[in-house]
């Protein structure tokens, strides 16, 4: 039912903005064409025309945020082609084909040129197209736009937010690189492309394209268009309803995919040094609209629509993903009475349910360690009983020996307070005996 | 106990900042991430041409600009308005029938006009206050006005928090707010002072001395010096607000404002010869007043601040500062009845389940 809801949303939403005339950049501009505002017309030179200027300048102080995300097999050619775009050397590294997982690597660069600053996001898949079983090859990319949207919506809600600052990562972008096999598009193209195309803006290349033929080229070019079509992929289409963009991009469409060669070597052709391909048999030519369709990519990409892509990014499938989110939260916009209300009702009763859970598992913790605290209680009680017996033993022991001890001590005494009685005894009878001799001696001499 | 080696400091402070760096980098399972700067740039890519785009996509879409004048009655604010835009936008000059009648409450009425200017469309919405200070009794005369203004946030807020968004909010909230004060040379009265001090706080204020043309340049210097103080006095913050000065150069710009504001002006849509020139003016038995002569008044100063220079700048301001000061106190008034203080955030952890 939600897949439902959201193919309804995503139809209601496309109806809405083919029915309406005002468009707007992504800062918000623009006003609803509505009743009660009389046109009028001016005396003289007011100066407001100098406000597309002054807002041109402020976003020239803050700088533009652009991010593409190269989707592609290992190997074919994605981050050359975005060297050759931005005209630099972008950290560059050989991805091995043993990758266990699809894996993204994005990479941020500071780009200026005259007084533009641009900060650039460059996002390639790793490993794509590598594994065996290639089912969920699309799930870290659907995931990682996700993320970027996740982002900016929680951003977006934060009670204390500073939108005007944000570093946007969401993926204006989306490169689709197609192996030149001539033939068709591959299932896992269609499958992933189709689980991209309300996610982001995606432009299909052909990749490698100096290994085509130009016949075959051409039809190859519309075997793929049919196949998309056919399988209701939604691709960017470059935008027709300004006037001053309309007809050079009705053309570029027609071109759709470009067939393109990226090269960051030059070759000398002529007189000039030029970015190019040399093979034994000639010179593929990166910017040589006979050879490839590089410069009308980097045309539609850079130089006309940059902006409509990032606008794109934010009304449709931003929106998109936010509405879907919402939703699948549990917000309504139930009636229009209670908007805010309806959404902070909604949110608080959150809230409290987390709150709740909240407060049972500290609860539950502090339970725990309670019981954490009783058991050890009683393991050092335990511990202090045994030591206590042990003690006791102890002491018993020593009170024996003690008792043992005097018991050696009094017999000891007792044999010396006799022997001293008996050498006592000895000395006196041994002084009797003397005396008695003494006066057996005074009585002979009488 | 712990040993403190001073050489390794530097080492703790640099992988603290790789750390943050990393932080700031939403990363993910799956996900490296690297900033690089500054790089060379073999050749032309075409990335001004982003400009051009912007461009032509806001001169497409039009703009909007909502101005508030506020002034007792008499102080020419009609006739200002219609001269910063050479044309009749206030609601006197458009409403059939008007009355001149001093109103009993104060009681706005805005009037939406869409003026073009070489292929730049702008629609303009004047919100005038009869009734302000012209009571006996005037306590509370701002409290309307500052009703209206928090109504019109009120109201793209609740836009914004809709499920199923417009692609363009209509923006009705007060981008300036003109506030006109008396010649008077002496300071500002009480009842300037009160609205100033609430406004200031929710709305981007622009002072300005009404019916300058009976001040002498001089009388005008001393005045302008001492309604500043009494500002500054006040703690009142007018348009341009020191705090929101992004860069040096705007600092240096916006401070060559701060120090000339309030502007002295004069409003007139008839114009007379002056040297063979048709000019705008006021024609007096003592001479003619030239409203666009720097050298008479200052309402080209003020045009220029108002509309050829800080015209998106007032606008950023009313949406990135007054605005989301609004959302802030306003999402913050349902925490009140809970205990824990903090942000709501929506978090979608996974770890607690509720039921859908």
């Amino acid at each position: 039912t939600t897949k439902f809801t959201v193919i309804n949303v995503w139809k209601f939403l496309r109806n809405f903005i083919t029915s309406t005339k005002c468009t707007t950049s992504s800062q918000g501009q623009g006003y609803s064409c509505d009743k009660g505002a009389r046109p009028l017309s001016l005396a003289g030179h007011v100066g407001f025309d100098s406000l597309p200027d002054q807002l041109v300048n402020k976003s020239i102080c803050q700088g533009f945020c652009f991010n593409i995300l190269c989707i592609g097999e290992t190997g074919i050619g994605k981050s050359t082609l975005m060297d050759t775009l931005f005209n630099t050397n972008f950290e560059n590294f050989e991805s091995s084909h043993f990758e266990p997982q699809v894996k993204l690597r994005a990479q941020t660069y500071d780009l200026q040129e005259s007084n533009v600053r641009l900060r650039l996001t460059v996002v390639n898949t790793v490993g794509f197209g590598d594994q065996m079983n290639k089912q969920e090859s699309y799930q870290p990319v659907v995931d990682y736009i996700d993320r970027q949207f996740e982002s900016y919506l929680q951003e977006e809600l934060k009670i204390k937010r500073s939108l005007h600052n944000y570093h946007d990562s969401r993926v204006h972008a989306c490169l689709y690189f197609i192996s030149p096999s001539g033939h068709s598009l591959k299932s896992l193209d269609l499958v992933t492309m189709k689980k991209l195309d309300s996610k982001v803006n995606i432009i299909p290349v052909i990749a490698k394209a100096d290994t085509i033929s130009k016949s075959e080229l051409h039809k190859f070019k519309i075997k793929i268009m049919s196949e998309l079509v056919s399988n209701g992929v939604q691709i960017y289409q470059f935008p027709l309803d300004d006037e001053t963009v309309a007809k050079v991009n009705t053309t570029m469409n027609g071109h759709l995919p470009f067939a393109v060669v990226g090269s960051t070597e030059e070759v000398s052709v002529g007189n000039k040094m030029v970015k190019a391909r040399q093979y034994p048999w000639g010179v593929v030519q990166v910017e040589n609209e006979n050879h490839c369709d590089f410069v009308k990519l980097r045309e539609m990409l850079i130089c006309v629509n940059m902006e409509d892509l990032r606008e794109q990014t934010h009304t449709r499938h931003y929106e998109l993903y936010r509405r879907c989110k919402l939703e699948e939260m549990g917000f309504k916009d139930t009636g229009p009475e209670c908007k805010p209300v309806s959404l902070q009702q909604t949110y608080e009763a959150k809230r409290q349910e987390f709150l709740v859970e909240l407060q049972k598992r500290e609860d539950e913790m502090r339970q725990m360690f309670v019981q954490r605290v009783k058991e050890k209680e009683s393991e050092l009680k335990e511990a202090e009983r045994d030591l206590q017996g042990r003690f006791e033993q102890l002491k018993r022991l020593h009170a024996d020996e003690k008792a043992a001890l005097e018991e050696k001590k009094r017999l000891l005494d007792d044999d010396q307070s006799s022997f001293s009685k008996r050498r006592a005894a000895a000395q006196l009878l041994q002084a009797q005996s003397l005396t008695a001799n003494g006066k057996k001696d005074k009585d002979r001499k009488k | 106990g712990l040993c403190f080696l001073p050489d390794r400091s530097s080492d703790t402070t640099m992988e603290l900042e790789a750390e943050v760096n990393v932080e700031l980098c939403q990363s993910g399972p799956g996900l490296q991430m690297s900033l690089i700067r500054g790089t060379d740039l073999f050749g032309y890519i075409g990335i001004e041409a982003v400009l051009d785009q912007m461009r032509s996509k806001t001169m497409k879409a039009g703009f909007e600009f909502n101005i508030m004048v506020v002034g007792q009655s008499g102080l020419g604010k009609s006739t200002l308005v219609n001269t910063l835009f050479k044309s009749k936008v206030s609601r006197k000059s458009c409403t059939p029938n008007y009355e001149e009648k001093i109103s009993k409450t104060v009681k706005l009425q805005t009037v939406s006009h869409v003026i073009e200017e070489n292929g730049v469309k702008m629609k303009l919405t004047v919100i005038d206050t009869p009734g302000f200070g012209d009571q006996i009794n005037n306590d509370n005369c701002w409290e309307p006005i500052v009703k209206y203004v928090n109504e019109q946030y009120e109201k793209y807020l609740r836009e914004e928090l809709h499920i199923n968004r417009k692609r363009v909010i209509p923006d009705s909230r007060v981008h300036c707010c003109i506030y006109f004060l008396p010649a008077t040379g002496h300071r500002l009265r009480p009842i300037d002072v009160e609205f100033m001090k609430r406004l200031g706080k929710i709305v981007s204020i622009v002072p300005v001395i009404a019916k300058a043309d009976t001040l002498t340049i001089e009388e005008r210097q001393e005045f302008k010096e001492r309604i500043r103080q009494d500002l500054v006095d006040n703690g009142i913050h007018v348009y341009p607000q020191k705090e929101y000065d992004e860069d040096p150069e705007e600092r240096i710009l916006n401070n060559s404002i701060r120090e000339s504001i309030p502007f002295a002006v004069v409003g007139t849509d008839k114009e007379h010869q002056v040297n063979g020139n048709k000019v705008l003016g006021r024609k007096t038995n003592w001479g003619i007043i030239e409203v666009e002569n720097v050298a008479h008044c200052e309402f080209a100063n003020l045009r220029d601040l108002l509309i050829r220079s800080h015209l998106q700048d007032l606008k950023d301001v009313t949406h990135n500062i007054h605005y989301e000061t609004y959302r802030v106190r306003r999402l913050n008034e349902s925490n009140m009845n809970f205990s824990e203080p903090g942000p709501i955030l929506y978090t979608p952890t996974p770890t607690f389940s509720t039921d859908m």
